[in-house]
C-alpha cells in the first residue's frame, strides 16, 4: 500500500487533521452515490417527519370523536366533508378521515418498530459482544440458544410469546424485542469474534485495562457498521411484523390502531368494492418498509468494503 | 451416513424435549388456566374441585410427567372451544395447511431458480434489473396485504378466480386433497402465489448470488474448453452446484412456509391449522395451543433432519468427510 | 479429416486481445505471431502480467468479458478460428484442440464424479458412442497417466484426489479424443518437483508419438528447457525472440532474454550477487509507447521511442528490437 504517496488515506477518527475527506463525509458521499438509496432516504426522511408530527399535520384527529361523524363513512377519495374540507384519501367504516388515520397510524406502527428494535439491538449486542469477549462454554451456550431460536419462523415465535403474554402494547413490543433480540446478537458475536483475535485486544488485555473498558470501548465502535445494516433491515422486519400480528388480531389493541389495524379494518369492506380503506394504509406501510429495505442495502454495500481496512 | 442420521436424530429428540418442557411451563404455568372455566361467582369449594378435576394441584414434574405420557400417547388434551381432542383437531387441519405450503414451495422453485440464474447469467440486461427491483419489493411486501390486493383485483375486480376458501377436494391415499380438482386449483392458486412471494424473492436472489459466484469458477471454464455445449455447463455443471445452498435454504424455510400460512390462511378463509392457531389464541383455547405448538416443533425438527441428510446427498464432500470420521 | 502433414498444425498471424475496462484498454495481446507444426512442442514464456494466459484462451475463444479478439488470424489446419463461430469452435474444444489449466484444486466439477466428467467429454463430440465404451476408454486414458487403480478411480469425486493426481485427470481428460493441438497453461507451476518432472516426460513422449501439437505456457526456462523444440519469449504482450529452444536460450539475442537467462543462478557466479533485470514489468494498461522494454533496457536509446517489429536476421531467429546482440546467434 503506498500510503506514503496517498495523501488523502486518513487514519480513522484522526479528525484533527483537517484533511479533504473525513471517513464520515466519505461514507456520505458513498451513499448518495445510488439514486434509489438517495430517493429512499428522502421518502423514509419524510415518512419519520410525518410520524413525528402526525398529530399536528393532521387535517383531523381521528380518535376523537367529537370530530368524527357517522355520517361520513365509507365515502370514496376525494369526497367532500360535512363541513367542506377534502377527504383526500376517502373515509374508513366508523368515518374517520383515511388520511389522518394513516398518519396516526404510521406514527404508531414506526414507534413500536423502531423503539423495539433499538432495545433488542441494545440486549442483543451486549449478548453477542459478552459471547465473543468470554469465549468458551459461554459463547457454545449463547449461540445454542440462538441457533434454537432462530431456527423458528419469526412470526410462529411471536404467536407464542402473545398466545401466554396476551394483549397490550406492552406485550407486543416485548414479544417484538424477544424475536428480534437473536439477529442482533449473533451478527456482532461475528465481528466481535474478528476483533477479538486481533492483537489490539490483546494490548489492552495485557494492559489490565477492565473488561468494561475493552469490550465497550475497543471492540463494539468496529463491529458498528454491521450492526447498523442489520439494523435497519431488521426494522423493516420488524415493523412488517407488527402490521401482520395486528391484522390478525393478536396485535395492538384497537386503541393504538397501528397501520395493519387500519388494513384489518377495511378487510371487510373489500369485498363490497370499498378498496381504499385497506390499500391505502397498505400502500404506506409498503413504502415505509420499501424505503428502509433500500436504505439497508445500500449501507450494507457502502460499509462493506470500510470493514477490510 | 447411518451414523450421521443417528446422531442428528439424538440432536432432535433431545431438542424436542426442550421445546416440549418450554410450551408446557410457558402455557402452564403462566395465568390460571381454571379463569376459563369458572365465572366470577364459583365458590372457592368449586374451584378447588375444579383445580383437583384438572391435576392442577400436583406438583409441577408430576403434571410434566403426565403431559408428555399423554402426548407421546397421542393425548394432548381436549380443546375447551371444540369439546374433541385437541390433536385431532389439529391433524384433520394439516393436510390443508401442508398442501398449501408445498404448493408455495413449488411455484417459489418454478419461477425462484429460473429467474435467479438468468439474473446471474445476464447481470446487466433489463429483465435482470427488472427481476431484482422485483425481488426487493417481494420481501418488502407484507404478505397479508398482498394478499388483500389479490383478492381485490383477481376475484373482485377481474372476477377470474374465487376469493376465498378452499375447493373441492378429492382422496389421495386417504388424504382430502384438493390440487387433483380444476376447482381445487383454482381456489389454491391466489393463497399459494400469495405464500410463495416472499420466498420466490428470497431464491431468486440467492440463486442469483450462487450462480455469479460459480460462473467465474475454473471448472466452468473448463466444461467449456472441453467443448460441452452452453446447455449443458448450465444445467448440470453449474446447476448442481447452486442447488446445495439452494435446497438447503429452502428447506428450512418450508418450516417459514407453514408458520406464515397463518396470515395466508386467514386472508383466504383457508381452513388450515393455522386459521386454528389464531383463532385459539383469541379464545385463549390452551389445548388446542398447546398441541399445536408440539406438532410445529416436531415438523420443524424433521424437516431440520431431512435437511441436514438432503445437504449430504447432495454434497459429495460433506457425506465423504462423515465416513472418513 | 487427413491434414496435409506438411502443413503446420497452427499459424497464428498478429492476434490482438484486448481489455475494455473501466480504466482503460488492456492490450494483453498485442500482435502474436508464431507457427506450431505437428508433433512439436513450443514454449510460450514469459512472466507474470506478459499476456501468455489470454494468448493461450484466445486461441480457443475462451477469453472472458471485457476482454474480446481484436485483430489477427488463427489458422488451425488451415481454417482460421477468429472468424469461426461459437457452434464450431464447441466442436473443436476438447475434440481437436483441448486445453490444460494452471490450477488442478479447481479445474474439476467438485460435485460430479470423475467419470460423469470423463465420458461427457466423449459425448459432447460423438454422441453415438455407447456407454460402455466411453467407460473403457476413460479407464484407459487414466491408466496412460499413470493413475492406478482406474476402475475405482472413475467412481470417485475430484476432492478424495491429490493435486497432483487431479492435473493427471485434467490431462486424460485433454486426450480422450485425441487432439491434434494442446495447450497447456502452466499445467505444472502447482505441483511439486518430482510430479512435475513425470508429467513432463509423459507429454513428450506423448507428442512424439502421436503426432500432437503441444503449446506450453509456463514461467519457468528450466521446464520448457527439457521440453520444447521452440521457444516464444513474450514481453508486454508482445512476442520480442523466437526460434529453436537450444539457440534461444545458449544464445539470446534480444536484452530481456539475455536479462532473464542472466539472473538464472546456474549463470552467475558463486558469491556474486545475483544479476536482476532493473525495474518491473510494466502494467497492460499503460504500456510506454515504442518498445515496452525500453525502461528498463541497457542498450535503449532514442530509436527505441518507435515501436520495432518483428525481424529475421538470422535464419530460424525472430527479434523484436533495435539492438539485438547478434554476435551471439552465430
Amino acid at each position: 500500500m503506498s500510503e506514503a504517496i496517498d495523501s488523502t488515506a486518513e487514519a480513522p477518527g484522526t479528525a484533527a487533521n483537517a484533511g479533504v475527506e473525513t471517513p464520515f463525509r466519505r461514507f456520505v458521499s458513498d451513499f448518495f452515490d445510488s439514486k434509489v438509496a438517495s430517493a429512499a432516504a428522502v421518502v423514509l426522511g419524510g415518512i419519520v417527519f410525518i410520524a413525528v408530527f402526525a398529530p399536528w399535520i393532521s387535517p383531523q384527529n381521528p380518535y376523537d370523536l367529537a370530530q368524527v361523524s357517522i355520517l361520513d363513512s365509507k365515502l370514496v377519495p376525494g369526497a367532500k366533508s360535512m363541513e367542506g374540507w377534502t377527504f383526500w384519501l376517502g373515509t374508513d367504516g366508523a368515518g374517520r378521515d383515511l388520511l389522518s388515520a394513516m398518519f396516526y397510524g404510521l406514527r404508531i406502527s414506526l414507534g413500536v418498530g423502531v423503539m423495539s428494535g433499538i432495545v433488542a439491538m441494545c440486549i442483543g449486542a451486549a449478548i453477542g459482544l459478552a459471547a465473543a469477549y468470554f469465549g468458551g462454554r459461554v459463547d457454545t451456550l449463547i449461540m445454542r440458544i440462538v441457533d434454537i431460536q432462530l431456527s423458528f419462523p419469526a412470526i410462529l415465535v411471536a404467536l407464542i410469546l402473545l398466545a401466554l403474554l396476551g394483549k397490550g402494547v406492552d406485550k407486543i413490543i416485548v414479544a417484538l424485542i424477544i424475536v428480534q433480540w437473536a439477529y442482533y446478537a449473533r451478527t456482532v458475536r461475528g465481528s466481535a469474534l474478528v476483533e477479538r483475535n486481533k492483537e489490539y485486544i490483546e494490548a489492552a488485555t495485557c494492559l489490565a485495562l477492565g473488561h468494561n473498558r475493552i469490550v465497550f470501548r475497543h471492540m463494539l465502535p468496529n463491529c458498528l457498521p454491521p450492526l447498523i445494516v442489520v439494523g435497519t433491515i431488521q426494522t423493516a422486519h420488524a415493523i412488517s411484523l407488527e402490521a401482520t400480528l395486528s391484522f390478525l388480531g393478536v396485535g395492538l389493541p384497537i386503541s393504538e390502531p397501528s397501520l395493519g389495524l387500519l388494513i384489518a379494518n377495511g378487510f371487510d369492506y373489500m369485498l363490497s368494492g370499498k378498496y381504499w380503506i385497506s390499500f391505502f394504509p397498505g400502500v404506506a406501510l409498503l413504502i415505509t418498509i420499501v424505503s428502509i429495505n433500500l436504505v439497508g442495502d445500500q449501507l450494507r454495500d457502502v460499509l462493506n468494503p470500510r470493514l477490510q481496512r | 451416513m447411518t451414523v450421521f442420521i443417528i446422531r442428528r436424530l439424538m440432536q432432535s429428540i433431545a431438542v424436542m424435549f426442550v421445546m416440549s418442557f418450554l410450551v408446557f411451563g410457558g402455557v402452564n404455568l403462566v395465568g390460571d388456566p381454571t379463569e376459563i372455566f369458572l365465572n366470577d361467582e364459583a365458590t372457592e369449594v368449586e374451584r378447588q374441585q375444579t383445580i383437583r378435576a384438572m391435576g392442577l394441584d400436583k406438583p409441577w414434574y408430576i403434571q410434566y410427567g403426565k403431559f408428555i405420557g399423554n402426548a407421546v400417547q397421542g393425548d394432548l388434551g381436549k380443546s375447551f372451544v371444540y369439546s374433541e381432542p385437541a390433536l385431532g383437531i389439529i391433524t384433520e387441519r394439516m393436510p390443508a395447511t401442508f398442501e398449501l405450503a408445498l404448493a408455495a414451495l413449488v411455484l417459489a422453485v418454478v419461477f425462484g431458480i429460473p429467474l435467479g440464474v438468468f439474473a446471474g447469467l445476464k447481470p446487466e440486461s433489463g429483465i435482470s434489473k427488472a427481476v431484482m427491483a422485483g425481488s426487493i419489493l417481494g420481501f418488502s411486501l407484507p404478505t397479508f396485504w398482498v394478499g388483500l390486493m389479490f383478492i381485490m383485483v383477481f376475484a373482485v375486480m377481474l372476477g377470474w378466480l374465487p376469493s376465498t376458501g378452499r375447493g373441492e377436494t378429492a382422496s389421495l391415499f386417504g388424504i382430502d386433497v384438493s390440487f387433483l380438482t380444476f376447482d381445487g386449483l383454482t381456489h389454491l392458486f391466489l393463497p399459494a402465489l400469495n405464500l410463495a412471494l416472499f420466498k420466490i424473492s428470497l431464491v431468486i436472489r440467492l440463486a442469483r448470488a450462487g450462480t455469479r459466484e460459480v460462473v467465474h469458477q475454473d471448472y466452468i471454464k473448463f466444461a467449456r474448453a472441453k467443448g460441452l455445449t452452453t446447455r449443458r455447463v448450465i444445467f448440470v455443471h453449474l446447476m448442481k452446484n447452486i442447488m446445495i445452498p439452494v435446497v438447503t435454504v429452502l428447506g428450512l424455510e418450508f418450516g417459514g412456509l407453514i408458520a406464515f400460512s397463518v396470515v395466508t390462511e386467514t386472508v383466504f378463509a383457508w381452513p388450515g391449522m393455522g386459521k386454528l392457531i389464531i383463532d385459539s389464541i383469541q379464545t385463549l383455547d390452551r389445548p388446542v395451543i398447546v398441541a399445536y405448538l408440539m406438532i410445529i416443533v416436531v415438523v420443524f425438527v424433521v424437516i431440520n433432519l431431512i435437511v441436514d441428510v438432503l445437504y449430504s446427498i447432495l454434497d459429495p464432500r460433506v457425506r465423504l468427510q462423515d465416513v472418513k470420521a | 479429416m487427413s491434414a496435409d502433414d506438411t502443413q503446420p498444425t497452427l499459424v497464428v498471424e498478429d492476434l490482438q486481445t484486448h481489455f475494455f475496462t473501466k480504466a482503460g484498454i488492456a492490450r494483453a495481446v498485442d500482435g502474436v505471431s508464431f507457427t506450431v507444426g505437428r508433433g512439436e512442442v513450443m514454449g510460450l514464456v514469459g512472466e507474470s502480467g506478459s499476456g501468455k494466459s489470454v494468448t493461450g484462451f484466445s486461441l480457443i475463444d475462451l477469453v472472458d468479458p471485457p476482454g474480446e479478439i481484436v485483430g489477427g488470424r488463427i489458422l488451425f489446419q488451415g481454417e482460421d478460428l477468429v472468424t469461426a463461430s461459437e457452434e464450431r469452435m464447441q466442436q473443436l474444444r476438447g475434440n481437436r484442440i483441448a486445453m490444460i489449466f494452471q490450477d488442478p484444486m479447481m479445474t474439476l466439477n467438485p460435485v460430479l464424479r470423475i467419470d460423469t466428467q470423463m465420458i461427457e467429454t466423449i459425448h459432447a463430440h460423438d454422441p453415438k458412442v455407447p456407454k460402455e465404451e466411453a467407460r473403457r476408454r476413460s479407464r484407459d486414458a487414466l491408466g496412460q497417466v499413470g493413475i492406478p487403480s482406474p476402475d475405482e478411480r472413475l467412481r470417485a469425486y475430484p476432492h478424495q484426489f491429490s493435486g497432483g493426481m487431479r492435473q493427471r485427470v485434467a490431462i486424460a481428460i485433454a486426450l480422450l479424443n485425441k487432439p491434434d493441438l494442446i495447450i497447456a497453461d502452466e499445467p505444472t507451476t502447482a505441483l511439486d518437483v518430482t510430479i512435475q518432472g513425470q508429467i513432463l516426460f509423459e507429454a513428450q513422449k506423448l507428442c512424439r508419438e502421436t503426432g500432437t501439437a503441444l503449446i506450453w505456457i509456463t514461467h519457468d526456462l528450466a521446464v520448457v528447457a527439457g521440453l520444447a523444440d521452440t521457444i516464444s519469449v513474450m514481453y508486454g504482450g508482445r512476442i520480442v525472440e523466437q526460434g529453436a529452444i537450444d539457440g534461444v536460450l545458449d544464445h539470446p539475442v534480444h536484452p530481456y532474454t539475455r536479462g532473464l537467462l542472466g539472473s538464472v543462478p546456474g549463470h552467475n557466479t558463486r558469491g556474486q550477487r545475483l544479476y536482476q533485470i532493473p525495474g518491473m514489468a510494466p502494467s497492460l494498461l499503460n504500456l510506454p509507447q515504442g518498445c515496452a522494454f525500453k525502461a528498463r533496457c541497457p542498450d535503449a536509446d532514442a530509436a527505441c521511442e518507435a515501436r520495432p517489429e518483428i525481424d529475421e536476421p538470422v535464419a530460424g531467429r525472430r527479434v523484436r528490437c533495435f539492438h539485438p546482440h547478434l554476435e551471439a546467434a552465430q
